[in-house]
């Protein structure tokens, strides 16, 4: 294997930087609603492009590295840009742009209160998330996603209701618990490795474990990132977490927040254990056996769910276990279709969930029963939204078919159809559950006439964006972004081949 | 500057609290400007030492010009230098933030309270700088008579709870006192670095496990260990509000210095476990101090006697490091000495200032009026509060992440758990007040139900701004919580791993 070539870059530092930055910006411009939005669009637009600027180097296996200082003696503060890392990065900062745009119209479509609170929260998560991308170590890795788990919960609550509190408690509860647990893990590791530093195929090295050590700190990370990632039974702060506003669920309880722990499941797959020891020790099986019946339960009970955003948190469990379980099956195919479905669920879970908000604010529904006949007066929000649900059912040729095809290969390259068998029915249980929706929407007719119509373009237009996204990358997954030559880099780099 | 560096800042601190009273009977107002001289003093010297000991090594300064073993020897190890700093440092910031809140709190005394708290201060000094042990109990007493007195200057409850801390406390400092009056026969020297040369040779003596032992004890309840931590909560509950933020950062740290300095720069860790298992009691008392502070802080209504039960349990993460009796333990034992003094100092702070501004520092009175009231404050009590539940990149967390080391070092799993257990139980008793704090609607705005209601009228129109004198030091001394967090290798590197203990 040919080691990644590792430059030093402040591209990664600033990436992280800028919205944090943002944030005092944000909150002294308080006043004024228009200089909070400049100030949120700018700290998007700027860490859009630093990220973009890093997609060529990734692409080429350079991988652009910073390093801040030592945080505890021997282990560094340190930044790397690899293609893992990139892929994660391009899809949270390039769908936070698109959330701001619609974020200013929701919140302004509602008067929400204490905007600027949510709109510096928002930027110190996205800093979060991006650090956690680009984590060159499991230290750095958890300090960044401690910061994100505080960093969300003010936006979890931010209604300030009763439920939206006990939201916040329950939010809290889970990935606080996670958090200490994740730390032990990462102490332990530092302890038997030596390092913490990820290394593409597994950073443990020769080193000897007993089966019931490695176990047990395989559980231990598992719990740790698995919250955050909402595998069963760790999901249930995901759904109650939907009492937060639309745009957050949207971006932190779809992408951001959600994809992080599956990211971080990958990294410890991939990058802290690898292939060898997950194979030896049988830990890919029990990570199978646990995102399959994640992905099937999820399904199942997204079924029972009438409130809109709940289906659609229900469904958002079910999908991030499809990357784990992509993830858990370790052969090419397995970590390509997972990872794509990383960027692909994004793209359309964002669609749906902005079309949710969109409903709530022009109409103020949120149950899927009150849909009825709503697509005749939002034609391109219901539009948008059964495109999407047609490529999380995985029917071509929408992008959500691409990453599922890519599972199922996976599977059979693995030399298992069970999961191909969870993933074909998880398909049909996806198009049964959307399939209500839809149906209201566009066939049922209203049982008092919709009064309105499509909500503003600051909401609108994101949404037919990601929904044209998630078309055009079913149709070319290179395109814009390369991510599916990425993803093949990181699968390449994780099962020993060439590149980073 | 001269050799004597050492010793100037015991001394100053020592003529200061002489003089203050003296000057202040013609004007009473001269007495705070004085104080602040002095303990900025301190903290000028005490941050030049450090720098001279990391330049050139340890300091040694002989009283009189006789030397050790017969003389008094003053030394300023990395160790010693560094908790110096420590002390005086977050001491300063009180006593700046005393400024605003003693007129009201302890009206008409606070001369005494002033010439008290330089006392205080010099005694804590002294036994940091001391290198003979006599000598370091005299100070002891000197320190802990100052604590009484600041304790008992509050409210009327705070005379019973002054006096039960100096019953406990002299019986402390009496088994301290008999511990190294054992050690005294067997060895004929007081001199730290000279017992420490003999005892190798009187290895397995009864007479010096049984002073150790005693020395232990003493130190235990200095420090508060469970189970002897009785006097600490209500003690801490009714001094007024600005002892108990001075005597909190710094009272039990300087017990857990002591206790480091005997257990393992006189004995040595090989020789304290030799005949009997004391670390791994210390250990073992700690972890389960640990939970029980954290537990009934939990329970806790009123915010500084939840403050002082977290004090119990945050002990128990510097017991539990020298317990580990291992390096990271012991990193993770003294960085904590540091981080919790600035966390307790910061959070009792607030609560002073919740006193201050609304008369009153119940829980269940918070509502959410308090982040319009008081911004600063309350900012820094949620910094504070996401150190002690040991968040990054906060210094909580690197607390915890070395006590976790250390505890996966010496394979103990239970510590670990512990560690664990209690950052989550921190986070229920600091979210309980931070959920009150900013989201619960103040009763005012809804009808009826909160019995608070009618107190809640009264305050809402008393107070507007923060004064700067309550609020730039909470400020500062919360937020450096972030600055030693990301610094804390530094700390760590440069201070605390220059002199590991003997057999480490």
């Amino acid at each position: 294997m040919i080691p990644p070539e590792i430059y030093s870059s402040t591209i990664p530092f600033y990436a992280v930087m800028v919205s944090l930055v943002a944030m005092p910006l944000i909150l002294l411009s308080s006043r004024h609603a228009v200089l909070r939005e400049f100030w949120t669009l700018a700290a998007s637009v700027v860490k859009f492009s630093l990220v973009c600027l890093l997609l060529p180097g990734a692409l080429a296996g350079r991988v652009a590295g910073f390093t801040f200082w030592e945080i505890s003696p021997g282990i560094s503060l340190a930044l790397k840009a690899d293609a893992f890392g990139v892929f994660f990065a391009l899809i949270a900062s390039g769908l936070w742009i698109l959330t701001s745009v619609y974020s200013i119209g929701y919140v302004r479509g509602l008067k929400e209160r204490k905007q600027t609170r949510y709109f510096a929260c928002f930027a110190v998560c996205l800093s979060a998330t991006i650090g956690v991308a680009f984590a060159a170590n499991l230290l750095t890795f958890v300090f960044f996603y401690e910061i994100l788990t505080i960093a969300t919960y003010p936006l979890v609550i931010h209604k300030e209701t009763k439920i939206a509190v006990s939201a916040g408690r329950k939010y809290l509860v889970y990935t606080l618990t996670a958090g200490v647990l994740l730390i032990a893990a990462t102490a332990w590791t530092y302890r038997l490795a030596g390092t913490l530093d990820f290394r593409p195929g597994g950073l443990f090295g020769d080193a000897s474990f007993s089966p019931g050590a490695i176990t047990a700190l395989f559980l231990l990370f598992l719990a740790g990132v698995g919250v955050k990632a909402a595998v069963m039974p760790l999901h249930s702060w995901l759904p109650a977490a939907m009492a937060a506003p639309t745009p957050v669920s949207a971006l932190l309880h779809a992408v951001a927040v959600v994809k992080s722990g599956v990211f971080g499941v990958v990294r410890v797959v991939g990058f802290v254990f690898g292939p060898a020891l997950m194979h030896r020790f049988g830990l890919n099986i029990f990570l199978a056996t646990v995102a399959g019946v994640t992905i099937l339960l999820a399904s199942l009970l997204a079924y029972r769910q009438d409130n809109l955003k709940h289906r659609l948190a229900y469904s958002t469990v079910g999908h991030l276990s499809y990357i784990v379980l992509g993830a858990a099956l370790l052969s090419p195919a397995s970590l390509v279709g997972g990872l794509l479905h990383i960027a692909n669920h994004a793209t359309m879970k964002i669609t749906m969930f902005f079309c949710a908000g969109a409903i709530y604010v022009r109409h103020h529904k949120e149950k899927i029963s009150d849909l009825d006949g709503i697509g005749r007066v939002m034609p391109w929000t219901m539009g948008a939204f059964t495109l999407a649900a047609i490529g999380l059912a995985g029917i071509p040729p929408i992008n959500g078919f691409i990453s599922k095809w890519q599972l199922g290969l996976g599977s059979l390259q693995a030399g298992e159809l069970l999961p191909l068998a969870v993933l074909v029915l998880s398909g049909l249980l996806n198009a049964g559950y959307f399939a209500p929706v839809i149906f209201r929407a566009f066939l049922k007719p209203p049982a008092v006439p919709h009064e309105r119509g499509e909500a503003s373009y600051a909401m609108i237009v994101p949404l037919l964006v990601t929904a044209l996204l998630s078309l055009l990358l079913g149709l070319d997954p290179d395109l814009f972004f390369h991510f599916h030559r990425l993803a093949v880099g990181v699968s390449g780099s994780i099962l020993g081949g060439i590149g980073q | 500057m001269p050799l004597n560096s050492p010793a100037l800042v015991p001394l100053l601190l020592l003529a200061a609290a002489i003089v203050i009273p003296v000057l202040a009977i013609r004007k009473t107002t001269v007495a705070y400007p004085a104080m602040m001289v002095a303990s900025f003093g301190a903290v000028v010297i005490s941050a030049y030492n450090v720098l001279r000991v990391w330049r050139n090594g340890p300091l040694a300064y002989h009283f009189g010009g006789w030397f050790p073993p017969v003389g008094i020897e003053y030394v300023l190890d990395p160790l010693s230098a560094f908790v110096a700093l420590v002390v005086n440092v977050i001491a300063f910031f009180v006593l700046w933030h005393s400024g605003g809140i003693q007129e009201r709190e302890i009206p008409g005394k606070s001369v005494p309270y002033h010439a008290l708290t330089l006392l205080f201060l010099c005694g804590a000094n002294g036994i940091i700088a001391t290198g003979d042990l006599f000598n370091l109990y005299v100070f002891l007493e000197i320190f802990s008579l100052a604590a009484y007195g600041l304790i008992g200057i509050g409210e009327k409850k705070a005379a019973v709870a002054s006096f039960r801390y100096l019953i406990m406390g002299v019986v402390g400092g009496s088994f301290y006192l008999l511990g190294i009056g054992f050690l005294y026969i067997v060895t004929g020297s007081l001199n730290m670095a000279d017992v420490r040369n003999i005892l190798p040779h009187v290895q397995g003596n009864p007479a010096v496990v049984t002073g150790l032992s005693l020395i232990v004890i003493g130190m235990g309840i200095k420090m508060a260990v469970f189970p002897l931590h009785g006097w600490l909560p209500d003690a801490y509950t009714h001094a007024p509000s600005t002892s108990s933020a001075l005597i909190a950062p710094i009272g039990t740290k300087i017990a857990a210095y002591v206790l480091i300095r005997i257990l393992f720069f006189v004995f040595g860790v090989e020789s304290v476990s030799r005949s009997l298992p004391i670390t791994d009691v210390i250990a073992w008392l700690s972890a389960i101090g640990i939970l029980y502070g954290s537990v009934m802080a939990m329970a806790q209504d009123e915010m500084k006697r939840m403050l002082a039960y977290s004090s119990v349990a945050q002990i128990g993460y510097i017991g539990l490091g020298i317990g580990l009796a291992n390096p990271l333990g012991y990193i993770g034992a003294v960085l904590h000495i540091l981080n919790h003094a600035f966390m307790k100092g910061a959070l009792f702070l607030v609560a002073a200032n919740l006193r201050r501004n609304t008369g009153r520092s119940d829980i269940s009175g918070l509502d959410a009026s308090l982040r319009k009231k008081l911004p600063w404050s309350m900012a820094a009590f949620t910094v504070a509060a996401l150190s002690m539940i040991g968040l990054p990149p906060t210094a909580g967390f690197f607390s915890k992440w070395y006590l976790a080391l250390g505890a996966i070092d010496r394979g103990n799993w239970v510590f670990l758990a512990v560690i664990l257990v209690s950052s989550l139980l921190n986070a229920v008793y600091f979210f309980r007040i931070l959920e009150r704090a900013y989201l619960l609607p103040p009763p005012g705005k809804k009808t009826g139900e909160d019995p608070h209601a009618e107190a809640g009228k009264g305050r809402g129109s008393r107070v507007g701004e923060e004064e700067y004198t309550l609020m730039i030091p909470v400020v500062v001394v919360s937020f450096s919580l972030l600055l030693i967090g990301l610094w804390n290798a530094n700390i760590v590197r440069e201070v605390i791993q220059r002199i590991l203990p003997l057999g480490m």
